[in-house]
Formats: C-alpha cells, sequence, structure tokens
C-alpha cells in the first residue's frame, strides 16, 4: 500500500501505533474490538497478510492476552489491545503475566474513555499498572502512540515484562502528521518462535508466585532506573515559579495554555510518557527548582498523590496543586478551558484574561436532542417489535435485561425495552438473579459477538440451577457496534476462511432444551414463535435465536 | 492567507463530516503545514451528532474550547444552532457556514422535542458571530450527481472563504486522489459549494460598497 512508503502521514493515533509496532518487528497480534480501541485492529486486520505477521479477533479480551502472552514467551513479539473495560475482562491472566514475565516484547494496549464517549464508565487503567506492576506508557498525541509502540518491545525485552501503553478517546481517535520509518520486510519478520520449557518459572503455583513476586519488585527497580533516562519523561521551560506536572493528552492541553497565556518564562513543564514506575530522582529535581507545582492528569490523581509523597519524603514544603484548582476534578476528560483555567488560577491571572467568555444561557433556545437510533431497516427494530406484539399488556410487568451492542439502544423510547446492564454478557448473568428473586417475567437480550464474549458460562449457570427465563439472541451476524468485525460464529475471520461455531449446536452443549431460530423480517412467524417460547420459558430457559444480517452489511465502501 | 486556523465541524452521522476533516488535515500535511484532527466514533456513527476539530498550523490539543472555533461548518442547520447556542464553540469573531436543508432528529417525530424555527434561529445565531453563510447543500449535492457529495460541497463552501491556509486548489488533488472513482461528481460538488458561497460574499460586497 502506498501509504506504507509515505514518510510523513496524517495517522490517527490508533494507526500511529499499530503502524510503531510493525516497525518494531511486530509478529503475532490479538484484540477484542471495543471503542477506542477498536481501529487497532482493523489496522492489523488490513494488513496483517502483507507484512506476514498472525492476527486475530479474539473470542474476548482475556482470551486475546493469553495467546499473545503465550506467543511472546515463545520469542515472537506480540500485542494485545483492548477498550479500558476489556481489561477488566483480562484482569486475572494480565496480572499473572506480571509475575511470569516474558521473553520475546509484549504489548499490552487499553484505551481508557474518559468522559464515556461510548462506555459504562471512565475507570483510569493507569491503576492497574500500579495493580499489576506493569511498567506504563502514556502516550499523549499520535506522534507519541507511534514512538512509544516501537519502543515498547525492547524495552519490555529489558525488563523481561509485559509494558502496558494506556491511550484515551482523544489519543487513540485524534490524527496528526506523524514521521514514520521503515517497515521491515515480510520476511525478516519473526513470527515463530520456539518455546524452552521453564516449568518453575511459567506453571505459577503459589511456590513459584512467592519467587515470582520477589522477581517482579527488583525488575521495577530496574524499571524505574529506565524511567530515570527514558525520552519520555522531560523537563520543559525555565520557569521557577510554577511548576506543571502532567501527563498523556492533557500535556497538548497545559503545553497550548502556556503558548496562549504567553507564560513560558514562568512556569516548569514536567512531562511523563513513562509514568509507572515514575522517575524519583527526576521528580526530586522538579519539585525542587519551582515554588509551587499544578498537577494536571485526567480522572484520578495518581501523580498528585505521587508528587504529595515525593515532596514528604524529601522534606520539601513546596505548594502542591491539582484536583480542585480551576476546572480540574476527577470527572470526565479534560478540555482546553478546564486546563487554561486551573493555570490562570496557578499563575495568580484573572480568569477574564484567560478565557473567552461563554455565551448567556440559552433557556429559549432548548434544542431537540439527537440521540443515536437503530438504522432504518436494522433488523433490531423489527425483533423488539415483534417480540412487543407478542408480550401486549404484559411487557409493563417484564424485566429486560440487555446488553453492549447497538442494540443498547433498545433503550430509548419508542422501544423502551432496556431496564438493566452492567457489561458485557450481564444480560443473561443477571436475567438469571432477577428470575430468582422476583415473580417477574425475565426476558434477556444479548447480541451474538457479546454471547461468545461473555454470555456462554450465564448460560450454563441457568441451565444447571435451574433460572427460568427467555433469552433472545440478536444475532446479526457480526460485531455491528465497533465496525464489523468477525466473531467465531461466521466462516470468516480476519485472515480468511474459519471453522464457525454455530449458535444453535453450541447452546444445545450448553444444555438448552428449548431453541427457536427466526427471522425477524417475517414477522407473523416471529410473534409466533415469541408467544411460544414466552410460555416455554415459565418452566425451563428458553431462547429465540433472531437471526438476520446487519442491514450495513456489505454497504460499506 | 493565515498560517494557523481552527475549524469545528459538525453533522449528522452518515453525513461525511469525518472525511471533510480528513481532507483538510491531509491538504495541510502535504502543504508542509501541521494538522490535528480530532474525532469520536462509536455511539455516534448512528444518526447521532458527529463532532470534528481540524486544527491547522501548530496546536498541541485536538479539542476546542468555548469558543475556540474561528469557522464552524455545520452540515445541518440544527447543529449550526447547537454548535453555537448549546455548545459555545463560537464568539463574535467566528464565521459560520451552515447548510439550510434540516434533518428532523427522532426526539421531533417523538414529539419530545420541537425542531426550532430555523428563519428565527439563523437570524439569532447571525447576531452572534461575525459572519453567517447558508446553502442549501443538500441540493447543491444533487445536482452535481449524488446526495452523499453534501460533504464536497460543503468543503467547497469553506474553501471560497479564504480562511484557508492554503489555496482550493490544493484540496482538489486531495478529492482527486481520495475516491478516483467518485472525483468527478465529488469535484462538481466542491466547485457548485464554492461558486455559491463566493456569490454569497461578492454580493454582501457589493451590498456593503
Amino acid at each position: 500500500m502506498p501509504e506504507l512508503l509515505a514518510k510523513k502521514q496524517l495517522l490517527l493515533g490508533n494507526e500511529a501505533l499499530v503502524r510503531g509496532a510493525l516497525e518494531a518487528g511486530l509478529g503475532f497480534a490479538t484484540t477484542y474490538p471495543g471503542t477506542p480501541a477498536s481501529e487497532i485492529g482493523d489496522t492489523l486486520a488490513r494488513l496483517a497478510k502483507e507484512c506476514g505477521l498472525y492476527f486475530e479477533y479474539s473470542v474476548n479480551e482475556k482470551v486475546a492476552l493469553e495467546l499473545a502472552a503465550a506467543a511472546a514467551i515463545s520469542g515472537v513479539r506480540a500485542l494485545v489491545a483492548m477498550k479500558h473495560v476489556g481489561l477488566n475482562v483480562a484482569a486475572d491472566a494480565f496480572i499473572s503475566t506480571l509475575y511470569t514475565g516474558t521473553r520475546a516484547g509484549l504489548l499490552v494496549v487499553t484505551a481508557d474513555d474518559p468522559s464515556m464517549h461510548s462506555s459504562q464508565n471512565e475507570q483510569d487503567n493507569r491503576y492497574y499498572a500500579y495493580l499489576a506492576g506493569a511498567p506504563l506508557l502514556e502516550p499523549s498525541d499520535p506522534k507519541e502512540a507511534y514512538a512509544m509502540a516501537k519502543a515498547a518491545f525492547p524495552l519490555s525485552e529489558e525488563l523481561e515484562l509485559p509494558v502496558l501503553l494506556r491511550l484515551t478517546t482523544r489519543v487513540a481517535h485524534t490524527r496528526a502528521g506523524v514521521e514514520v520509518g521503515k517497515l521491515p520486510q515480510a520476511r525478516e519478520r519473526r513470527v515463530k518462535g520456539h518455546f524452552e520449557k521453564d516449568p518453575f518459572r511459567f506453571v505459577i503455583v503459589p511456590s513459584v508466585a512467592r519467587r515470582a513476586h520477589k522477581l517482579l519488585l527488583e525488575r521495577l527497580a530496574r524499571a524505574e532506573a529506565l524511567s530515570e533516562g527514558s525520552p519520555f519523561n522531560f523537563l520543559l521551560g525555565e520557569g521557577e515559579e510554577l511548576g506543571i506536572a502532567t501527563s498523556g493528552v492533557s500535556y497538548t492541553y497545559v503545553y497550548d495554555a502556556i503558548e496562549e497565556l504567553g507564560a513560558w518564562d514562568r512556569v516548569r513543564l514536567l512531562k511523563l510518557g513513562m509514568s509507572y514506575p515514575l522517575p524519583r530522582e527526576l521528580i526530586a529535581r522538579f519539585l525542587e527548582s519551582v515554588e509551587r507545582v499544578l498537577v494536571v492528569e485526567e480522572l484520578e490523581p495518581l501523580l498528585e498523590a505521587a508528587l504529595r509523597a515525593r515532596a514528604q519524603e524529601l522534606g520539601l514544603k513546596v505548594k502542591i496543586l491539582g484536583k480542585g484548582t480551576g476546572g480540574l476534578s476527577r470527572l470526565y476528560e479534560y478540555d482546553p478551558d478546564r486546563v487554561r483555567s486551573a493555570l490562570a488560577q496557578a499563575l495568580g491571572l484573572k480568569e477574564e484574561e484567560a478565557t473567552t467568555p461563554p455565551p448567556e444561557a440559552e433557556p429559549e433556545w432548548r434544542l431537540p436532542d439527537r440521540p443515536p437510533v437503530l438504522c432504518p431497516g436494522c433488523p433490531h427494530r423489527a425483533t423488539y417489535y415483534a417480540l412487543k406484539l407478542a408480550l401486549g399488556k404484559e411487557a409493563e410487568n417484564t424485566i429486560f435485561t440487555t446488553d453492549i451492542g447497538c442494540y443498547t439502544l433498545g433503550l430509548l423510547p419508542p422501544l423502551s425495552m432496556a431496564d438493566h446492564l452492567l457489561c458485557m454478557g450481564s444480560s443473561v448473568g443477571t436475567a438469571g438473579g432477577f428470575a430468582r428473586a422476583t415473580d417477574q417475567r425475565v426476558i434477556a437480550f444479548i447480541g451474538d459477538s457479546t454471547l461468545f464474549h461473555a454470555g456462554i458460562p450465564a448460560i450454563v449457570n441457568a441451565v444447571h440451577n435451574g433460572h427460568k427465563f427467555l433469552v433472545v439472541v440478536l444475532d446479526n451476524q457480526t460485531t455491528a457496534m465497533t465496525g464489523h468485525q468477525p466473531h467465531p460464529g461466521l466462516a470468516s475471520s480476519a485472515l480468511g476462511p474459519a471453522e464457525p461455531v454455530p449458535l444453535e449446536r453450541l447452546l444445545s452443549g450448553c444444555g438448552v432444551r428449548k431453541i427457536h431460530v427466526i427471522d425477524p423480517q417475517d414477522l407473523q412467524g416471529a410473534v409466533a414463535a415469541f408467544q411460544e417460547a414466552l410460555k416455554e420459558s415459565e418452566a425451563e430457559l428458553t431462547v429465540v435465536i433472531s437471526r438476520h444480517p446487519c442491514v450495513l452489511l456489505g454497504q460499506e465502501g | 492567507m493565515p498560517e494557523r486556523l481552527r475549524i469545528y465541524i459538525i453533522g449528522v452521522g452518515g453525513q461525511g463530516t469525518l472525511t471533510v476533516a480528513r481532507l483538510l488535515g491531509e491538504t495541510a500535511l502535504r502543504r508542509g503545514l501541521e494538522a490535528v484532527v480530532s474525532e469520536v466514533h462509536g455511539m455516534a456513527q448512528r444518526g447521532g451528532i458527529v463532532e470534528t476539530a481540524v486544527l491547522l498550523g501548530g496546536y498541541k490539543g485536538p479539542v476546542l474550547g468555548r469558543g475556540g472555533a474561528e469557522v464552524i461548518l455545520a452540515f445541518e442547520p440544527l447543529e449550526a444552532l447547537r454548535a453555537v447556542l448549546a455548545f459555545g464553540k463560537a464568539s463574535p469573531r467566528s464565521w459560520v457556514l451552515t447548510n439550510t436543508h434540516p434533518i428532523r432528529p427522532i426526539t421531533v417525530s417523538l414529539k419530545l422535542g420541537e425542531y426550532p424555527d430555523l428563519e428565527r434561529a439563523l437570524a439569532e445565531l447571525e447576531g452572534r458571530v461575525a459572519r453567517l453563510i447558508k446553502l442549501d447543500a443538500t441540493a447543491l449535492a444533487e445536482e452535481a450527481g449524488s446526495p452523499l457529495s453534501l460533504n464536497m460541497v460543503m468543503l467547497g463552501a469553506l474553501a471560497a472563504t479564504e480562511l484557508l491556509p492554503f489555496p482550493a486548489e490544493a484540496l482538489e488533488e486531495g478529492i482527486r486522489a481520495f475516491a478516483p472513482g467518485w472525483a468527478a461528481v465529488n469535484l462538481r460538488a466542491f466547485q457548485l459549494g464554492r461558486e455559491a458561497v463566493a456569490r454569497a460574499l461578492a454580493e454582501t460586497r457589493t451590498t456593503a460598497g
């Protein structure tokens, strides 16, 4: 592809990250799609064959991480990417990989979503670096996403530890000009390794784990030394009045605000790109060189707490400002206004000098919302409609559990068929709870990809424990919400033909006896099947697979 | 020509705003200018609001604060109002270019909200910005040969303002390379948008003169 040759390209943060990893000799990559990480997998899917590496959309993030970890200890540089909540799914495996360590570089990418543009929470996955003991890289823009992904592999190998790289929506989904380097030829890429046995390292039983934890702490001490010298951690500016410590995309807002306020002669910036373990000596030099400090980081006050602790160790009286200054809070993503107001406050400037006056309050101009809706012709609409007809008035006393996907939009009127959602797969698990703890009718909605991802154990649980409810599988033959990635029910994968796992047989193998398959476009047939299934579900777990391809499939250029 | 420009693009999912943002960014890059383009994906694509910021000439941060847009390019008139009246992206120095063809949101069909009286609302908006330019970009796209070329009409409209740090011809090059099969329609749409705005600007100049 010509775009692989051009030297400076306008790349999305996610694409830049892939480019960096490919230049570093990436040989193995896995993912489960999720906004804002999806384009990492999609870019890899597009380039895998040409670049000669192995790539798959795995069934869920835990399995994806397990595959990548195995590849890396077999000597193949590996990457696994997921959205922030995906790391919750993969956390059990992830934390153990820090104990076993790695041989070839292993890069674990988490894409966080401050402000919850398309997520159920805005958890700060920097905590996972602290929890697991994982070296952490935090790019602030696509250029750094490229550079850090490239540097992550040698770093991981030097420390023999997986490296966690944390994107946020504004880094993952920003395009910027990135100077790229040379891609290795497909034949130079190491895609097969050899696993050297070492069971007393890789079989993480308690006696092994006790030694592994000690080793992890030793490796983290080495990581701290590397953090001191890392080009991603640096000081900028010669001012002594105000020190500003920052990481991630906040750095870009801080930089622009300093320019706008003309404050370079008054400030010194500490930019932390490798932010776990923190460079303690660099932080000491920074704290000792300024009169006051402002910490600008989105979400949780991790740097702030670390700087306060460091000042205490050093016996410094330097005043440290953070959350609560200007617009800085633990809520939502930052923006230029919030950051500039904090800087202005910390510098003792009047707010008026720093911000453009906001328009007057607009009660008169209350504009109608424009929420996203299910597409015209979407088969989910037909499924909801048929079930509504079958339920009639009973809908009011029915608990509808829903799940993650386009069909979550069933929440909105006029469908209004969603009462509860926690996370991927929760529709089936919680339905069991509602069915046991109430006398209400319970109906769980779950998509095909989501059922494979996290619904199956809950189905097994419901069959075995005799929970009685109806599961409606909204089978549109794709992972639609995130951009039509394949899933295990289909006869193709990212790399070509694949063995499909038919849902009917899978569910039947789980012990479900009442399984209906309908096409929601056949309204009469669908209503009749739902009526029968509703009756059956009063006696045992019943599943209706409502199958019709996503209306957008085949329409994309 | 200015060296730096902050552009805010707003529209409805499916209208092609992201393509316009990308073409602007790539054109800037080819001309040796820095460009930062921020997008929001995910739910926005299901007929929701899609916002994009294009920052040309060396900004670091990817989003715009209040009053931060020098130009607002709105693919739908309700969204032009939203950008200014609700999101506060405009300052009294901003230019707003808007398509006048409405797309009614579902909340209006469900009677959960009312589509504003456009004439009155746009007059209100006009009083708050340096310049408001209105065009029926949907009709011009159909005239060009495809309703899908709406985004190229809007891009042409933007090019005609001469606020961009590069000439309109530089964008044409990108349009040709972007989708060669659609180049003829897209270039026609671009030209129609450009002419419509050039005419509007010439008229105001005459009136003012």
